[in-house]
């Protein structure tokens, strides 16, 4: 093999090492509760795989995933840790809603790129903000998207509740939105509501690729990522960057908008994010930021997601909520991976000893 | 009115309680360089473990230190990732608020088979004032003790200027283990106030967010102790009018929107943070470890 082909392989093979050593340290845990640990494993396995419509709902949860995990990562390439993608992503499903219960005669493919239009633009302005407070104000990115993602959380309730509210239901959720904006399941995984929502998910993957891989302003995102001095230096617009990576970062949390809304429950469920921006995070991290391998390790935790759902059921005392102590047991050791390798890198270079 | 205002004043002391503690521990811990993004989840397990020992135990105080413990428990392992592995301090803080959500549901479902909320706690069993208390003097400790003690001066150079210390032969990485597992108890029983002092059991999501103001509180008091307190209080403040608020009509306006009144210390913040309000220097080594 050659050497080009042989050092991403390794590249991708510890982040997924580290993952199975969190993964299985997780499942390890049930043993606790007097479970048979490979037992739960074969249980999520078969629940996230076992029939068509269980690989549906499996490949409906990868949706939101890919989008929120590729929103971590085009960010971090620019050096910027974006924790705010669950704000981004609430910001794009209430404008899809606000679009689709405010204009309900937009016509069929008009409406579809009405409201990825409306759901990128929320998200991008919410990223967009943070981004423009780091590269112009200096306010450091993590603390202000927590901040905005709390501030996305009140002011989408607010909206929801007081200016587009449910006529049919009681429920706290908007109203339902014109039926030009629905998308339709794929017949393939039953009742799953997968839809043209997943291949939008994979082909943004593949647009955030070529970007990176191909165009200047790739070039100089990843620039302004590796070394914000000698980008600035080499006359890139490293403040532009930052906020360019933001908001694009946002704008493609802010797409999960569509699969949700437009996708699934044809409104704006307060609460309806399993925290898909938080674990976007150590999707971004298995892959090592890398938008092709982003969708890869989405699908996994989605398999995670939707397995562990299974073992309310089928087993006796460990339940769903297994599955974050399943994902932060992967995020740890893929934290501490990268940080042991970049320890055992710092050692083998005594003269570039950090003073710090 | 003078009773409202005393009632709104008690309030406010007891809403900030669980804020201060939190926001104590996060100042110890970012003072001497480790970011601490993980207040939220050592509150959470301290919530938990707090109405479990005291469930148990029939003993608030037992109660307040089981939850400190837990959430030295959290912070060790926040510690080894981020002091020996060097894992990223935020990435790293982050799985910890994950795993920290995760734990609940899964201990009290062996425990009592339920995985939402405890059982509920005595009146007899729960705290009334003194958790309140302590808040009110631990800033107090924690300034003099960072002011006016060896130990303090050596917790500020580790976050200020850690190669100065190491000169001076002092072990940095012992000063910040010592932090964050510090950090790591006052976060826990600020959790444990929760539970068993401003409630009756510990239920799902019962922080909502505090860890995050606390962080706030953080950062709006500029890393010391006493404005830090100053904003504890004014983000417990707004979480008392908040209640009163709620469903209230207001001449010519309405009802308030509860949310509004929500997001305020996170806009606050932010505004903060831009540096429209004055700036808020974070520790010059902080997150290098």
């Amino acid at each position: 093999m050659s050497s080009n082909l042989k050092q991403p392989l390794v590249a991708a093979l510890r982040p997924a090492l580290a993952a199975l050593i969190g993964l299985s340290l997780g499942v390890a845990l049930t043993a606790f509760a007097g479970e048979n640990p490979w037992q739960v494993f074969m249980v999520i396995v078969r629940g996230a795989l076992g029939t068509p419509y269980d690989a549906g709902m499996t490949l409906f949860y990868a949706t939101p995933l890919i989008l929120t995990g590729l929103a971590v990562a085009l960010p971090y390439r620019a050096g910027l840790f974006n924790i705010g993608a669950e704000g981004q992503l609430l910001m794009g499903a209430l404008a899809v809603a606000v679009v689709g219960v405010l204009l309900p005669n937009v016509s069929a493919p008009m409406s579809l790129l009405v409201s990825v239009l409306a759901a990128f633009a929320a998200g991008a302005l919410w990223g967009g903000i943070a981004g423009w407070l780091r590269a112009y104000r200096g306010s450091h990115e993590v603390i202000t998207t927590i901040m905005l993602n709390f501030i996305a959380a009140g002011l989408t309730s607010w909206v929801v509740l007081a200016l587009i509210p449910s006529q049919d239901s009681q429920n706290p959720e908007s109203a339902r939105i014109s039926a030009n904006y629905i998308l339709e399941h794929f017949s393939a995984f039953s009742s799953a509501p997968v839809t043209w929502a997943l291949p939008l998910a994979v082909l943004t993957a593949f647009l955030v690729w070529l970007f990176l891989r191909f165009t200047v302003r790739g070039y100089e995102l990843k620039a302004t990522g590796l070394s914000i001095d000698a980008a600035r230096f080499a006359g890139i617009n490293v403040r532009f960057m930052q906020m360019l990576a933001m908001a694009l970062g946002g704008g493609i949390a802010g797409l999960v908008g569509i699969a949700e809304v437009c996708g699934n429950s044809g409104r704006f469920r307060l609460g309806f994010s399993p925290d898909y921006g938080f674990i976007g995070i150590p999707v971004a991290l298995m892959a090592r930021a890398h938008p092709l391998g982003a969708v890869a390790s989405a699908l996994l935790f989605a398999v995670l997601q939707k397995g562990t759902a299974e073992l309310d059921l089928e087993t006796t005392y460990v339940t769903r909520d297994l599955a974050a102590i399943i994902q932060a047991m992967v995020v740890l050791a893929v934290a501490a991976e990268a940080g042991f390798t970049w320890l055992k890198w710092r050692r083998a270079k005594p003269e570039v000893k950090n003073h710090a | 009115m003078l009773e409202y205002l005393l009632d709104l004043a008690a309030a406010t002391l007891r809403l900030s309680t669980p804020l201060i503690f939190a926001a104590m521990g996060g100042l110890i811990s970012e003072r001497s360089g480790v970011i601490n993004i993980a207040l939220e989840g050592k509150m959470v397990v301290g919530a938990f473990a707090a109405a479990v020992v005291t469930l148990s135990t029939g003993s608030p105080w037992v109660g307040l230190i089981g939850g400190g413990l837990a959430g030295v428990l959290l912070a060790a392992l926040y510690g080894v990732a981020v002091l020996p592995l060097k894992a990223n301090q935020i990435v790293a803080g982050t799985g910890i608020n994950m795993l920290a959500f995760g734990i609940p549901p899964f201990v009290a479902k062996i425990l009592y088979d339920v995985t939402g909320s405890t059982p509920a706690i005595s009146l007899a069993e729960r705290f009334s004032v003194a958790p309140m208390v302590l808040a009110v003097f631990l800033p107090l400790v924690i300034w003099s003790f960072l002011s006016h003690t060896r130990g303090g001066l050596w917790l500020q150079f580790a976050g200020e200027h850690p190669s100065a210390l190491a000169a001076a032969g002092v072990n940095v990485r012992r000063i910040r283990w010592a932090s964050v597992l510090t950090a790591g108890f006052l976060a826990g029983v600020g959790g444990a106030t929760l539970s068993i002092f401003l409630s009756s059991a510990y239920s799902r999501n019962m922080t909502s967010g505090r860890g995050f103001i606390a962080l706030a509180a953080l950062i709006l008091g500029k890393w010391r102790p006493l404005p830090v307190l100053f904003a504890c209080l004014f983000f417990g403040l707004a979480d008392a009018v908040q209640m009163r608020l709620q469903g209230i009509q207001m001449d010519g306006f309405g009802k308030v929107p509860v949310q509004f009144i929500q997001i305020l210390p996170y806009m606050i913040t932010i505004v903060v943070l831009a540096g429209f309000v004055g700036r808020s220097r974070a520790p010059r080594a902080l997150g290098n470890s």
